[in-house]
């Protein structure tokens, strides 16, 4: 297998599969995969506890607490996730305190770049969750809520035992097409330097022009392989969450 | 159920006192007084949009009021510092649709309030409950989910719902309105045996067979205020009031 694609390489010089035999390049693709796996998982995470939390907030007394909701999604669904990561990264990590090192002079930011591209994306991913879990509130009826209030339910209680499992059921294609695309912007961490698959892909592929098409093959592969493993765990997700006789 | 310091079975356990509501501008109960005592069933009828639905939603405070009083066993429903949980347990109500919870199965619809709300054992719950199930004729639909049950059976577990807290009073508004003529016969039949059980009743209704049948007292609303009232057996044929009269022939 290796011996065959060092063959490859050599007769077909554009055809460089190099992280098929070199394990250096392997190594990397292998912790580019890794890297971006944790990053989409942590974004997906963070994302849908932001949303959750900020479509609650959306329905609070305090106008105030509703303008901050408002300012938030409006700031991150209008402006790129490329310039959030970098103001994040460069702007923000600028005030962040940083720990100096036992050797006295390396200085370690306690937020790294793969930290500030975790809160980066999941605040951008979140933004848009908001909005989708609050129009699966509203889809709720207020009838539904009236019902759960005469019969003695808590405020919390009608929102956990009601009106989020239903919302829920209803937010979940949208959520869905929003967490597919969180997954491909994690690509974009790039920007400053995480070490994600798109990053060690071309790290590679400027040491070595001839592995260019190859890795780039690649790339598209896993992501796709990454998409759908998520687009399929979802509707599993949605499957086994439908009602029988619901919303049908 | 707690009795309510002051408050004796020989009072009337809902008691409404010249009530006004208004939304905004729109004034819909204009000084609405009755009385209703324990184990009295009284039906409310009246035109569309005289204010039967609003007056019946004040009396478990899903609206509030604007001046006068409604006391249900001598409390004060419109107090703020009523804790709204009491009334809930003493109070039942049942809607026009339904408004079951469609993510539960029939039987986690009955179980639902007395298990969350009043910290009961899940395992009494579910005996009684069953037990509700049957009371309503649904055994064997204990597993099903709303969405699988017709508009009749929805509204009877419902009833089952609401009588699971043990209301001492119930409130119904229209409840068969959104139903066929076939299913509304199994809806009421289920009322009907929980009024002759005693269980105190308001209801709004357009069945006027079915108000003759089992109301104690009729109440006929009109834009707001009670047009007139009596016992059936007076109200249907001896109505002097020309607005309860043109009602009462247009309707039977
Ligand atoms: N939440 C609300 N906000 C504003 N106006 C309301 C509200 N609820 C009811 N109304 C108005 O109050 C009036 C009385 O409504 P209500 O539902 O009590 O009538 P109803 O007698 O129950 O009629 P129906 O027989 O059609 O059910 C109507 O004019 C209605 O438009
Ligand atoms: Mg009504």
């Amino acid at each position: 297998m290796e011996d065959y694609f060092r063959e490859l390489a050599e007769q077909a010089p554009r055809w460089n599969f190099i992280w098929m035999y070199d394990e250096r390049q392997q190594g990397k693709i292998l912790s580019g995969i890794w890297m971006t796996i944790n990053l989409s998982i942590a974004c997906v995470i963070f994302s849908v506890i932001i949303g959750v939390v900020g479509a609650w907030m959306q329905g609070a007394k305090s106008a105030i607490v509703r303008g901050i909701v408002q300012a938030y999604i409006q700031f991150f669904r209008n402006t790129p996730p490329f310039v959030q990561l970098l103001f994040f990264y460069f702007a923000l990590g600028q005030f962040t305190p940083a720990v100096v090192g036992e050797d006295g002079w390396t200085v370690t930011p306690i937020i790294s770049n793969v930290g500030w591209a975790i809160i980066a994306l999941s605040f951008f991913a979140g933004a848009f969750n908001v909005e989708i879990f609050r129009a699966g509130i509203e889809a709720v009826p207020d009838s539904t809520r009236e019902a759960a209030e005469s019969l003695g339910f808590s405020r919390l209680q009608t929102y956990t035992e009601v009106v989020l499992p239903l919302a829920f059921r209803v937010s979940l294609p949208a959520l869905n097409n929003n967490l597919v695309n969180l997954v491909k912007t994690t690509t974009q961490a790039l920007a400053i330097a995480v070490p994600e698959l798109l990053y060690q892909a071309r790290t590679i592929w400027s040491d070595f022009p001839s592995a260019q098409y190859p890795t780039m093959i690649l790339v598209w592969v896993v992501y796709i392989l990454l998409v759908g493993v998520l687009v399929f765990g979802m509707h599993r997700w949605e499957r086994a969450m439908r009602i029988p006789g619901y919303g049908q | 159920m707690t009795a309510t310091a002051g408050w004796t079975p020989d009072q009337p356990i809902v008691s409404l006192k010249d009530v006004h509501k208004s939304f905004g501008e729109l004034e819909v109960l204009k000084g609405v007084s009755f009385d209703v005592m324990k184990g009295e069933v009284i039906c409310i009828i009246g035109p569309s949009g005289s204010g039967k639905s609003t007056l019946i939603r004040c009396i478990n405070a899903l609206n509030n009021i604007q001046k006068g009083s409604i006391k249900v066993e001598g409390q004060e429903v419109h107090d703020p510092k009523l804790d709204k949980l009491e009334l809930r347990k003493k109070v039942g109500m049942v809607f026009q649709q339904y408004n079951l919870f469609p993510h539960k199965t029939a039987l986690e619809n009955v179980m639902m309030a007395p298990v969350l709300v009043l910290k009961q054992d899940k395992a009494d719950v579910e005996e009684r409950a069953r037990k509700l199930m049957a009371k309503v004729r649904l055994q064997g639909k204990e597993d099903n989910y709303p969405g699988e049950l017709s508009g009749g059976q929805q509204q009877r577990v419902a009833i089952a719902r609401s009588l699971a807290m043990n209301p001492d009073v119930m409130l119904f508004d229209e409840v068969t309105a959104a139903l066929d003529p076939e299913t509304v016969k199994e809806v009421l039949v289920t009322i009907k045996e929980l009024a002759q059980e005693g269980m105190t009743c308001i209801l709004v209704t357009h069945e006027m067979g079915f108000a003759r049948e089992i109301a104690d007292h009729i109440y006929f609303t009109d834009r707001g205020v009670i047009v007139e009232h009596g016992p059936p057996a007076t109200f249907f044929t001896e109505a002097k009031d020309p607005r309860t009269k043109k009602f009462l022939e247009q309707i039977l």
